[in-house]
């Protein structure tokens, strides 16, 4: 193929012509094989629903809708009820949510209207070392340093101050849900700090000078002028980092104690969706079993993939809303 | 009037000094995790954590070299299929991007970075070891391929859209056909910035543990061949960090200092590689 011919006065070979070919031959085949990969996507999202769904097949003709409604997970009498894994995974998620949107909102803020120029940079790359340290590591991290230091002195402060909630009672074990829901926030905040960041330096300058002209204060022209420009884009940052709590696997597995109960207290075990999966998945007994924990994947996906699509769209809006400025 | 003013000073304060607090909380757990895995993770490492193979269970000593190698093969492989799938679909992404079709993957793509990255290995699961009746590194491969996808689309197509018209019009103007412009002009320039995006989703891929339970499993010998069970570095961490060894917790913990080593190495070297050539961040 040399680069110097025009392709206006190449002749088609018959080849090209065979394959409905028009125009450079080089060109057509490039356009086509970089659509494939476009295409292999798609086609890929869409497979994994299917494959999912299709493992899941046998545990949903049997227990139908009450798989999600039953309380006994019981593989060695072939009973399978994923309420524990929803309620662990739920809870844990918002948990993380209660602990992570204020910090990261109050990161994103400080990051894009507040801090000095010359910090951003090297302070928005350390939020993003956070979300580079591997899953596993913050697990680890979680046994040997997080848990024991909740069981010795946080549980036991918490169970002090506001003891008289259903929340904060029980034995002080360190590993159980409050350790999961921190190890979550702390996965979720450069999630949703980030994703926040992009959309508040999305709002028209034009807005905050409008608000600071007036008179207001630097806190003041965020909460009237910024804030709510960026509002349907926050909730979208605040959904991504809902969907990647709950798909959250490892760090949640090492530290929530897994154990299949659903207990109001805050520091008793509890277990998660994804947490099943990996403990059990490997050493199911039995088509019934697999496939159960088939369907609690395909429950997963399903949900985050939902999340996303929102999440995307309301980011969406913020980013392509038209220029403020202009206004 | 005056009343008013301070205390409207009062809540500027407040909410700002508030803002600065969320900013540093949210580093105290990465400060606190760095200093952990280098506190406690260093005494373990030493040439036998390098170089022999795991002991039997209840013995102390070995090391991790399975474990190593097995992550570096299983990256590269993903690699292989990843970075050129990914880079091809961000091309079209970037030329093709304002079509019904191309908003249709673009959305695609960034729905597909959400998905939890263990459902990726259950997936991988049904359609590769089930097939292949076994754990197997490729089907590992495969999963952390799928993972790094989307990822090296977007951001290939982002920095594709960031090089000059006016420099894929010179060549076109020079009879240059529009594939060889797209490869050799216009991906080529914008280089670095891919380059960067890959490393990212590498750096994010090797410290990946839920897609391999269940793909490449693990291994406790030397596993080259990608047809049967790989150990990795995070799926030993893992098991390590569970089991009840005293040993065996300091191994998982030198293991996690090599692993954040290699991890942020990847993160730094790319920012670098940006700001260099791109001014960016």
């Amino acid at each position: 193929m040399d680069g110097t011919a025009s392709p206006l006065i190449r002749a088609r070979s018959p080849v090209a012509r065979l394959l409905g070919i028009k125009g450079n031959p080089g060109d057509a085949l490039f356009d086509r094989l970089t659509g494939f990969f476009a295409l292999f996507l798609v086609v890929l999202l869409a497979a994994m629903a299917v494959a999912m769904a299709k493992s899941a097949m046998p545990t949903f003709r049997t227990f139908g809708f009450g798989f999600v409604t039953g309380a006994i997970w019981d593989p060695l009498r072939q009973t399978f009820g994923a309420l524990p894994f929803v309620y662990g995974t739920v809870v844990s998620s918002v948990l993380a949510l209660v602990l992570a949107v204020p910090v990261s909102l109050g990161v994103a803020i400080y990051l894009s209207e507040l801090a000095p120029l010359r910090l951003r940079q090297p302070l928005g790359f350390l939020v993003e070392l956070l979300a580079a340290v591997p899953s596993v590591v913050y697990g680890l991290w979680g046994v040997f340093v997080l848990a024991p230091w909740l069981r010795s002195s946080v549980e036991p402060a918490l169970a002090r101050t506001l003891g008289f909630l259903p929340l904060f009672q029980g034995p002080h074990q360190g590993f159980g849900m409050l350790a999961g829901g921190i190890v979550l926030a702390i996965m979720v905040v450069p999630t949703v700090s980030s994703v926040s960041r992009e959309v508040l330096s999305a709002v028209p300058h034009s807005l905050r000078e409008g608000a600071l002209a007036l008179g207001a204060t630097r806190w003041e022209a965020v909460r009237l002028a910024v804030l709510p420009y960026a509002r349907s884009g926050l909730v979208g940052a605040v959904l991504l980092g809902l969907g990647r709590a709950l798909g959250e696997t490892m760090a949640v597995t090492m530290v929530i104690g897994n154990r299949a109960e659903i207990s109001s207290s805050l520091f008793a075990p509890s277990y998660t969706m994804a947490s099943v999966l990996a403990n059990e998945f490997t050493e199911a007994t039995g088509e019934l079993h697999l496939s159960a924990l088939a369907e609690i994947g395909f429950l997963l996906f399903v949900v985050t993939v939902l999340l996303n699509v929102i999440a995307r769209l309301l980011v969406g809006k913020t980013r392509r809303e038209p220029d403020g400025g202009r206004a | 009037m005056r009343d008013r003013f301070f205390r409207r000073r009062l809540v500027d304060r407040t909410v700002r000094g508030a803002c600065l607090l969320a900013m540093l909380l949210a580093l105290v757990p990465l400060v606190s995790v760095l200093w952990f895995v280098t506190l406690r993770g260093i005494g373990g490492l030493s040439w036998s954590f390098f170089s022999e193979l795991p002991r039997p269970v209840g013995e102390t000593g070995g090391g991790m070299a399975n474990a190593l190698l097995g992550t570096l093969e299983l990256v590269g492989l993903a690699c292989l299929f990843g970075i050129p799938a990914g880079v091809l679909a961000g091309i079209h992404l970037s030329t093709f991007g304002h079509s019904r079709f191309g908003r249709f993957v673009r959305f695609a793509a960034d729905v597909m970075s959400g998905v939890p990255s263990i459902a990726v290995g259950l997936f991988v699961y049904a359609v590769v070891v089930t097939t292949s009746r076994s754990f197997s590194g490729f089907a590992g491969a495969i999963a952390l391929a799928i993972l790094m996808l989307p990822t090296v689309a977007r951001t290939t197509e982002e920095l594709l859209k960031l090089v000059p018209e006016a420099l894929r019009e010179a060549a076109l103007g020079l009879g240059v056909p529009k594939w060889r412009t797209t490869l050799f002009v216009v991906l080529r320039t914008a280089a670095p910035g891919v380059v960067t995006g890959i490393m990212l989703a590498v750096a994010r891929a090797s410290g990946e543990t839920a897609p391999l339970l269940f793909t490449a499993f693990n291994n406790r010998f030397w596993s080259t061949d990608p047809s049967e069970p790989m150990a990795s570095l995070p799926v030993t961490i893992y098991a390590y960090a569970v089991s009840p060894y005293e040993d065996w917790h300091r191994q998982a913990w030198a293991a996690a200092l090599v692993l954040v080593a290699l991890v942020l190495v990847l993160n730094v070297l790319a920012r670098f590689v940006v700001r260099r050539r791109w001014g960016l961040g």
